[in-house]
């Protein structure tokens, strides 16, 4: 092998990370493939449009540092706006209403982006729940939500106009490929020259704007790639259970975002698809159980467990494990 | 009929006088969490549950140990700020030196089990608690007309926050609070208690929410759900006047509960959305706040 003679070791253990890493990607998409023969398609498409979330979420806390309370807001626009336009445009395609939906979560997080930038850390959080909140009453109030009802009985039609979605197994692998997809813009964009300087910016701020970075127009991209992906997962989310609610706009759906990603490990790749995994899982388990009433006193005992002593979150714990056993 | 702008003037009033009530309730939340913000640099999601708990115990204890009104005035905000210390106790001081969005996260959960458990046990519609007798009834103004309790809401409240205004500013205890507030580890130097400092505040924050949760009881529904709202239209007040200023939070709040009203008189759709909506208009004007100062 005569071209590896000229490597450096650096050179030669980040190839070797990076085989690593595509052969761990490689094992997770044929897992992936595989699941819904083992599992109930119609969970694991659930769990799969909370972890695009979460990891949408998990792209402005865990690399942009910034701590949005109004995540809902763009869950909702995007389920929402896909529900009305494929209920009211029969000869609309999925996918194309997916995408309407993902543009208007992008207006909005464009909006709310530009406000919310211009205070920082606490406030931060502050203004982004107010202005979700805004978003809620709006939902309430306005014509073409059905309320507090819902929009019910949004059709999945067929993919491109060829493939019937109606079929659970169709339309899993659809939302298993819109995962993989916004899975792979947040890789690409957290290893960029962009995600290092916005972790730049996430460990000191004053340091990168004396470097001569424009971090307020850094910060909105981030905000504004999070909403856009937050309202891919709700459009898709709509598509698969035919419905837009309430529920996904209320300040609860934002804690929620919040618990997934805390749960599963900020900061990590992997930490939300693991936390929205368990969480989800635990409703779905609890829902049924005789403790179905105390889902939200369990989930704030986990938000408390996890401030107080489990901060690294799962994927955290086992990076910091591996770390410290193989180096 | 006196006419306001095609508005007959007693429903203009009126209004105008819920909206004045509604102030007053974010004038003393926002005071709680400006007060403990100061010392403790967390925003106490908790906050909205203290109010409802003060609400809740108000309730019960009429119901179970038959504590009238003014006996639960004074005992409950007691009871509950004393909840409140012990929590900062256990809890909140665990993670004092992390990162302050954590204390949001950590108080947001408490928030959840407060409410989860209380949904549990007595479901989310509201109950009613009587007007306490001396306060029935009301008098009529000539241009409004004016019940007394609602009189008496906004007396009691303005008095406690002028009265905290006071402590802050003008006592020693007030004095080492706002030295605490700028350089805490100083205050130990030179002998303070700081730590026990903190769990006063934190007690004495929350002992204000629960205050506002009882005067609040015989005014809207009691239940578990009654804080949460509140509090997301309080974080928005005190996003508009800075959490930097004790008389700053007050009048923001007492204007924005006006402008709420003014709002229901000529355009109810947006009542519920127009405190985000200024708080949006002093984002883009004036982003540190109207009486903020930005750190």
């Amino acid at each position: 092998m005569a071209t590896t003679q000229h490597l450096t070791p650096a050179m030669q253990r980040q190839r070797n990370a990076r085989l690593r890493r595509n052969g761990l990607y490689l094992v997770l998409i044929v897992i992936g493939l595989l699941a819904p023969l083992a599992i109930y398609p119609v969970f694991l498409m659930k769990v799969l449009c909370f972890a695009l979330f979460a990891c949408a979420f998990n792209l402005l806390l865990g690399y942009a540092g910034l701590l949005s309370f109004g995540h809902a807001a763009f869950l909702a626009t995007g389920g929402y706006f896909t529900g009305i336009m494929l209920a009211s445009y029969p000869g609309l395609t999925p996918e194309l209403g997916i995408l309407i939906g993902t543009l208007a979560a992008v207006v909005l997080g464009t909006l709310f982006g530009v406000l919310a930038i211009r205070r920082q850390g606490i406030y931060f959080a502050m203004v982004t729940l107010a202005l979700a909140q805004m978003m809620f009453f709006f939902f309430v109030q306005a014509p073409f939500t059905g309320g507090e009802d819902g929009l019910h009985g949004v059709p999945r039609g067929e993919l491109f106009g060829l493939i019937s979605l109606s079929d659970n197994l169709n339309m899993y692998y659809f939302v298993f490929a819109v995962f993989v997809i916004g899975f792979a813009i947040i890789q690409r964009t957290v290893h960029s020259p962009y995600g290092q300087v916005l972790k730049a910016i996430r460990e000191n701020e004053p340091r990168a704007v004396s470097l001569g970075y424009n971090v307020d127009a850094y910060k909105l991209v981030a905000f504004v790639l999070s909403a856009g992906l937050a309202g891919l997962a709700g459009s898709t989310k709509t598509v698969v259970f035919q419905l837009a609610s309430l529920t996904d706009a209320h300040w609860h759906m934002s804690g929620e975002v919040i618990l997934m990603t805390l749960l599963g490990g900020v900061g990590t790749l992997f930490g939300p698809v693991v936390g929205a995994g368990l969480v989800v899982s635990l409703q779905t388990q609890l829902a049924q159980s005789p403790l179905g009433n105390w889902v939200s006193v369990i989930l704030g005992l986990i938000f408390v467990v996890c401030v107080l002593s489990f901060r690294s979150g799962i994927v955290g714990e086992i990076q910091k494990m591996v770390r410290k056993n193989f180096k | 009929m006196t006419m306001i702008f095609g508005v007959p003037l007693m429903v203009f009033m009126g209004q105008l006088m819920l909206g004045l009530i509604n102030g007053a309730f974010y004038a003393l939340l926002s005071l709680g969490l400006a007060v403990i913000f100061g010392l403790l640099k967390i925003v106490n999601f908790a906050h909205g549950a203290m109010y409802m708990l003060g609400a809740f115990a108000t309730l019960l204890g009429l119901q179970y140990l038959g504590l009238n009104y003014w006996v639960a005035l004074l005992l409950v905000p007691l009871v509950v700020g004393g909840l409140g210390m012990v929590i900062e106790r256990l809890i909140l001081r665990r993670i004092a030196h992390l990162d302050h969005l954590y204390g949001l996260l950590l108080t947001f959960g408490l928030a959840l089990i407060f409410e989860g458990t209380l949904i549990n046990f007595f479901g989310v519609s509201g109950s009613s608690y009587p007007t306490p007798t001396a306060l029935e009834g009301g008098m009529n103004l000539g241009f409004m007309f004016l019940p007394t309790y609602r009189a008496w809401v906004l007396v009691a409240a303005l008095v406690v926050c002028l009265g905290t205004w006071f402590i802050i500013e003008r006592t020693r205890l007030g004095a080492y609070l706002r030295a605490g507030t700028e350089n805490p580890a100083l205050m130990q130097a030179f002998g303070v208690n700081v730590p026990q400092l903190i769990t006063l505040t934190y007690g004495f924050g929350v002992a204000l929410a629960a205050f506002a949760g009882v005067l609040a009881a015989p005014l809207y529904p009691v239940s578990p759900t009654m804080g949460s709202s509140l509090l997301i239209v309080v974080f928005a007040v005190v996003v508009i006047g800075g959490m930097g200023s004790i008389l700053g939070a007050v009048i923001t709040g007492l204007a924005m509960g006006l402008i709420e009203g003014l709002t229901k008189v000529y355009y109810p759709e947006a009542a519920n959305t127009v405190i985000f909506l200024v708080m949006i208009l002093v984002l883009l004007l004036r982003p540190a706040g109207l009486f903020g100062k930005e750190a």
